[in-house]
């Protein structure tokens, strides 16, 4: 079984007037089947509204699906005796740095998890340890929150997440609040999470140039599953990308509107590299 | 201006007060702060100064730096000490035109401005050697008892120490609406009170929104982190009593006595 199995997974928000009548129902998730499997990163892209952190939030049984079957590491996500199994096995980021940092120092912070899981005191400054490391921000255990980068925050908010050691962590849009250098800190941090820990990310985001860096992407449009499979296959359909309002990264764009002009250039290009190596075997 | 603020204010160091247990450093503001309404005359006040002093000096805070803290309540001192010097009835020393000063009035405004101040100061020792998450920790574990009868005393203490977290962003977003407002041509500044007040309209609904906002975010970022209320909840920094508590115990007995006794005695 996959670690993350969804079917026909739907979320409807059901807005009602005062006497209880329902006023209007909007379709977040409309039959979404999403499969991941154990260690693999998996990115999921979408225009704003296309139902993606509403996706995110069922990972971690923060919404509960209004139709639908959801298993998360082999455990029915419906069922409320699960509930904190999953959120400890599933860790989850957010977009809001400040919003989601608890403590005024650090170390505390990261502390907060594994205090809630119960985890013993010794314990917890090993693990405390270890996370702050492995997302490099061990020197700065001592500081305040506010004192950091917006950058430096989201990969304390990662450690948060690592020292309840889950299996999989979800980050819905971490890089939308960061400048290009908290962008690129953030998701090597996270690259590094699940090249040498194994730990499964999934990458909520609407930025291209992050999904390049996933084995699978999910592409969402109203609620609905549009397109998926490997970067490269994705992107090589510009076309149908941007009918959904979405851009490809720029290196595509280009070899893509050479490939228009004439040029013999392989679909779906996705780095400088690889274009450059391309155009230097034509001639 | 905003940034002024001195809540919970702390002074880093390592002195033995800062060492101390925060349950400890409580119990001993307390009891320095019962002592301060015990002593009636001199030779009291002289015991309490003594105790100030000296916890002051253990500190290692410069006295500069504390003094400071006193500005922000001349205005309560003056205000103590006109009422009783004018107010007190008793033996009368002077007269000027309808006012009376009399004896008693003049030791008690004497006495009521010194307990203040010694208020303000001992009372900031306390926040200037403890820093917040050791406060709310202590207060935590000292009011532990209450939870038997239903006073939700984790849920309080957690309370606290969000609301510190979250007071140097909130002024950091009051001081960024402002300068957006400004922009817009909002004035804060010119007009008489009532129309100070209603400038603030447009500076605090922006505010409230987005505290609410953040509020919802962090609360679903404590779910995902399996935050479940007091039970089952173990602690990084767990408090422990060591040697130097029971010292302070001790030493706090002593004073408490002696205040006592010169009161009875002297």
């Amino acid at each position: 079984m996959n670690f993350i199995e969804a079917r026909k997974l739907v979320h409807e928000y059901i807005r009602r007037d005062e006497d209880d009548n329902v006023e209007s129902i909007l379709t977040a998730l409309d039959e979404v089947d999403l499969d991941v499997r154990q260690g693999e990163f998996v990115a999921v892209l979408g225009h704003n509204g296309s139902g993606k952190s509403t996706l995110a939030k069922h990972l971690n049984v923060l919404l509960a699906p209004s139709g639908g079957t959801l298993w998360v590491d082999g455990k029915d996500a419906e069922d409320a005796d699960n509930l904190w199994e999953i959120r400890q096995n599933t860790g989850m980021v957010f977009q809001n740095p400040d919003n989601q940092i608890i403590a005024s120092v650090v170390e505390e912070d990261v502390a907060f998890g594994p205090e809630n899981i119960g985890v013993p005191t010794s314990e917890i400054w090993k693990r405390v340890e270890r996370s702050l490391k492995s997302v490099g921000m061990i020197q700065y255990r001592e500081h305040s929150p506010n004192r950091l980068s917006g950058g430096q925050k989201q990969r304390v908010a990662i450690a948060g997440v690592m020292a309840m050691e889950p299996k999989c962590i979800v980050l819905d849009e971490p890089t939308a609040m960061l400048d290009p250098n908290g962008r690129t800190e953030v998701l090597d941090a996270v690259e590094e999470l699940n090249r040498k820990k194994g730990v499964t990310v999934i990458l909520i985001t609407h930025y291209m140039e992050e999904v390049v860096r996933a084995d699978r992407v999910y592409v969402m449009d109203n609620g609905k599953v549009v397109m998926q499979g490997t970067p490269r296959a994705v992107f090589s359909q510009v076309d149908t990308l941007k009918s959904y309002r979405l851009d490809v990264p720029q290196i595509t764009l280009l070899a893509h509107e050479l490939q228009k002009a004439g040029l013999k250039v392989p679909q779906g290009i996705l780095t400088r590299q690889e274009l450059v190596e391309a155009l230097c075997q034509l001639y | 201006m905003l940034r002024d603020i001195t809540i919970g204010q702390y002074y880093p160091s390592n002195s033995i007060i800062h060492k101390l247990d925060p349950r400890t450093k409580l119990m001993l503001t307390l009891v320095y702060i019962l002592s301060l309404f015990i002593f009636q005359n001199v030779a009291g006040f002289a015991v309490v100064t003594v105790g100030l002093v000296l916890i002051i000096l253990l500190s290692k805070v410069p006295i500069g730096y504390m003094v400071k803290g006193l500005k922000a309540i001349v205005i309560i001192l003056v205000i103590t000490a006109v009422f009783n010097l004018f107010l007190t009835p008793g033996e009368t020393l002077v007269v000027f035109w309808k006012l009376r000063i009399t004896k008693e009035g003049l030791k008690n405004a004497c006495f009521m401005t010194v307990r203040l101040i010694y208020l303000i100061l001992g009372s900031s020792v306390l926040t200037l050697t403890t820093t917040p998450n050791q406060l709310t920790d202590g207060l935590e574990k000292s009011l532990k008892p209450l939870n038997k009868i239903r006073v939700p005393v984790h849920e309080i203490a957690m309370m606290m120490s969000i609301a510190l977290r979250f007071i140097p962003i909130l002024i950091e977003e009051t001081d960024k609406i402002m300068k957006a407002q400004l922009a817009r041509g909002a004035d804060f500044e010119s007009g008489n009170l009532v129309k100070k007040a209603k400038s603030m309209v447009p500076l605090l609904v922006p505010l409230f929104i987005s505290a609410f906002r953040r509020a919802n975010d962090l609360a679903l970022a404590m779910e995902a982190r399996c935050y479940h209320g007091g039970a089952g909840r173990t602690k990084m920094k767990p408090l422990k009593y060591k040697s130097a508590d029971g010292v302070a115990y001790l030493v706090m007995a002593g004073y408490f006595a002696a205040v006592i006794l010169v009161r009875r005695f002297f």
